[in-house]
């Protein structure tokens, strides 16, 4: 037998497949991995202690910062939050209008997810084909309140402003097309026998570890795990739509790859749904001018974002900025899984098991 | 012996065109930066919009982003640059050859944006570089690199 | 395990931990306050006998002004039984360490390294007790109330 010696490989920060400024030292022997140690916060913003010295209302647009790919969505969270601590009650249409956006959201996420997954593996067609059906969602947001990503469109309340005419229409329009993008995709990626060599039985994660390092969203249903918290604690309205959870089997990279492609034609159900019940009505309910909840009030509030559970824990203190606002990010806690899942893999592995776990790590570091 | 423009008119209209060297390479490098692909954050998503099929920054030339430090030549600082990533940046920047050039692309790297009152994010990417062209935004639309890029390219071709 | 009624749950665990446990009710969650040397036996109860496996989110809240105490926090879900509970205990801000609940529930490894990294809390036996999000040479605790943020002479190099 040969004696070999391990080496440490670096990936990262800087390197174009660490989905931002992640660091990965590979311990390899050989071509096989022993151990992958993750380094974050390579993109740390400080928003946290940042939110100490905001008002409730100024750090709507940190929110929005925070999960950037899907960015109604821990906006959603963090207003909901807040309304929570001021028991605030939306008026309907704004709820439904924030289904809505947050759907779209959660489309345009998986739609970069699989086109980032694609560039990561060598297939730069698919990147193409999936930032061009992106750029039809960053229209609709345009149309609505004049940012591309990160629109911080919903205020406590409702929304600033109600959707422009334009708006129902071109939604409706992209809805239509999903089933040819769908097609499309699985031409060129799904049914592909090299992403399948890729991908499959690769990067297993059994549902009991899923489960047990917290891993939340799309990673832990491609375990075989059914945990939605549309489902199983529904906030907003999203008790009102009828929509099925995608779920894995085996917990491999081609899993959670499967698993976010169908969450993209349950979510477009969705959307479907609210725009046929889309009543009219009020577009923001009436807050108090200067937002304060009661002082000792501490509210822990999770929403399922596109990456997995994203929670707000908010201490007030009865003045006006937040005594403690800490953010449970999904990302973060995805990561902590790739060790365990990259081990006896090869190096390339590494790529495609971050790639899948879709980790963001503006939010992951906040 | 210096060519006067009259001259240059004459020489012009045979196919011939006198220049030096200087203004030979200028061109050269002008017109077809090599962005290194650099960026943690909102502001590089933008990015990789411009470089994708609808903005396509390849209609300038600028398409080729490359990962090693080696192959590039420009350092478009998109995003906010930390505490724990700052020994990271200052390396491949020293890694890159010369000639090259910084821009700063978002109100992270212009100023810290956002969060310059934080305990993590340096105050613009000109704490540690020489930053050749700003480009606001937050985050920045596709087609402001694109100006920005431009902005580059003239001050290129004066060098 | 499901089939356990909430308050039987809370009444069981009262009479097992006795005057170490103090429960109390808002309108959004059920809290279990407790000492840090009980932690460790509370959340393997929690865990193994009323099926709470999911610790959705840990953290810690500076009340140094108000009673010179950090004061942690877990969010705890169960899965199978779709339930929620708190569990909060305080350590004394001259000696801030408390016993890592890592060996009850894995995600707490990074969770964990947040909060001793922004707050300077140490958890005892964790495997890897290291900085996570602030480089290894820094110095300080940013998250903590003392910290105060000077704008632009903050970061140093």
């Amino acid at each position: 037998m040969l004696q070999t010696d391990q080496y440490n490989i670096n990936i990262g920060p800087i390197h174009p497949s660490t989905h931002g400024g992640l660091h990965v030292e590979a311990v390899m022997d050989g071509e096989t991995i022993v151990d992958a140690i993750v380094h974050v916060g390579y993109v740390h913003r400080a928003v946290e202690k940042i939110a100490e010295s905001r008002t409730y209302t100024q750090f709507i647009p940190y929110a929005s910062r925070l999960d950037y790919l899907a960015s109604h969505l821990p906006t959603m969270g963090y207003v909901q939050t807040v309304e929570k601590m001021l028991d605030i009650h939306v008026p309907e249409r704004a709820e439904y209008i924030r289904i809505i956006m947050g759907e779209f959201s959660r489309i345009a996420s998986h739609i970069l997810f699989v086109g980032s997954l694609a560039i990561d593996l060598g297939a730069t067609t698919g990147f193409t084909y999936c930032m061009r059906d992106r750029e039809k969602i960053l229209d609709l947001f345009e149309m609505t309140s004049g940012q591309r990503m990160i629109a911080s469109y919903m205020r406590f309340g409702g929304f600033a402003e109600d959707l422009p005419e334009e708006f129902i229409p071109a939604a409706r329009n992209f809805l239509k097309n999903i089933p040819q993008m769908f097609d499309e995709y699985n031409h060129l990626l799904s049914g592909n026998e090299i992403l399948q060599a890729r991908l499959k039985n690769i990067g297993v994660l059994s549902a009991e570890d899923a489960i047990n390092y917290g891993i939340t969203g799309p990673n832990l249903r491609a375990s075989g795990v059914d945990y939605d918290l549309r489902k199983a604690e529904p906030y907003g309205i999203y008790d009102r739509f009828a929509f099925d959870v995608p779920l894995g089997e085996k917990g491999d990279n081609y899993d959670r790859f499967m698993v976010r492609l169908q969450e993209i034609e349950q979510s477009g159900r969705i959307i479907t749904q609210a725009l046929d019940q889309l009543p009219e009505g009020e577009i923001r309910a009436k807050i108090p001018r200067i937002v304060k909840p009661e002082k000792g009030l501490e509210v822990y509030h999770r929403i399922e974002s596109a990456k997995g559970e994203l929670g707000y824990y908010i201490v007030s203190d009865g003045g006006e900025k937040p005594y403690r606002l800490h953010v449970r990010a999904p990302s973060f806690i995805n990561l902590m899984v790739l060790p365990l899942i990259s081990r006896g893999g090869k190096l390339q592995d590494i790529i495609a098991n971050i790639a899948t776990l879709d980790p963001v790590l503006g939010e992951a570091d906040r | 012996m210096a060519v006067n423009n009259h001259d240059e008119e004459i020489l012009a209209k045979n196919n011939i065109i006198v220049t030096t060297f200087e203004k030979l390479w200028n061109w050269g490098r002008s017109r077809s930066f090599w962005p290194l692909s650099y960026g943690c954050n909102c502001c590089p998503i933008e990015m990789m919009a411009s470089g994708a099929a609808r903005f396509d920054i390849a209609r300038y030339g600028y398409e080729v982003f490359r990962a090693a430090s080696r192959q590039a030549d420009v350092l478009v600082v998109a995003g906010p640059i930390t505490a724990k990533m700052k020994p990271a940046v200052e390396r491949v920047w020293a890694q890159m050859a010369e000639p090259k050039w910084v821009v700063a692309m978002g109100n992270c790297a212009v100023s810290g944006g956002p969060f310059v009152d934080g305990y993590s994010v340096l105050p613009g990417a000109d704490t540690i570089f020489h930053v050749d062209v700003y480009i606001p935004g937050c985050p920045v639309r596709p087609e402001a690199p694109f100006q920005g890029l431009l902005e580059l390219k003239k001050k290129v071709e004066k060098q | 395990m499901s089939e356990y009624d909430p308050q039987d749950m809370l009444q069981e665990l009262q009479q097992q931990m006795g005057e170490k446990l103090v429960i109390y009710q808002d309108r959004f969650f059920t809290f279990l306050h407790t000492n840090p040397g009980d932690l460790l036996a509370l959340s393997r109860i929690l865990r193994d006998k009323y099926g709470f496996n999911h610790l959705a989110d840990l953290t810690a809240v500076d009340y140094i002004d108000s009673h010179g105490s950090f004061e942690i926090v877990y969010h705890l879900y169960s899965i199978p039984a779709n339930r929620k509970i708190v569990i909060k205990t305080r350590v004394p801000a001259n000696k801030p360490e408390i016993d890592s609940v890592f060996p009850v529930w894995p995600t707490a490894d990074w969770q964990e390294r947040e909060v001793y990294d922004l707050m300077g809390i140490t958890f005892k036996n964790h495997p890897n007790l290291v900085r996570i999000l602030m480089p290894d040479d820094y110095v300080g605790h940013p998250l903590r109330k003392d910290f105060t943020m000077r704008g632009r002479e903050n970061v140093t190099n």
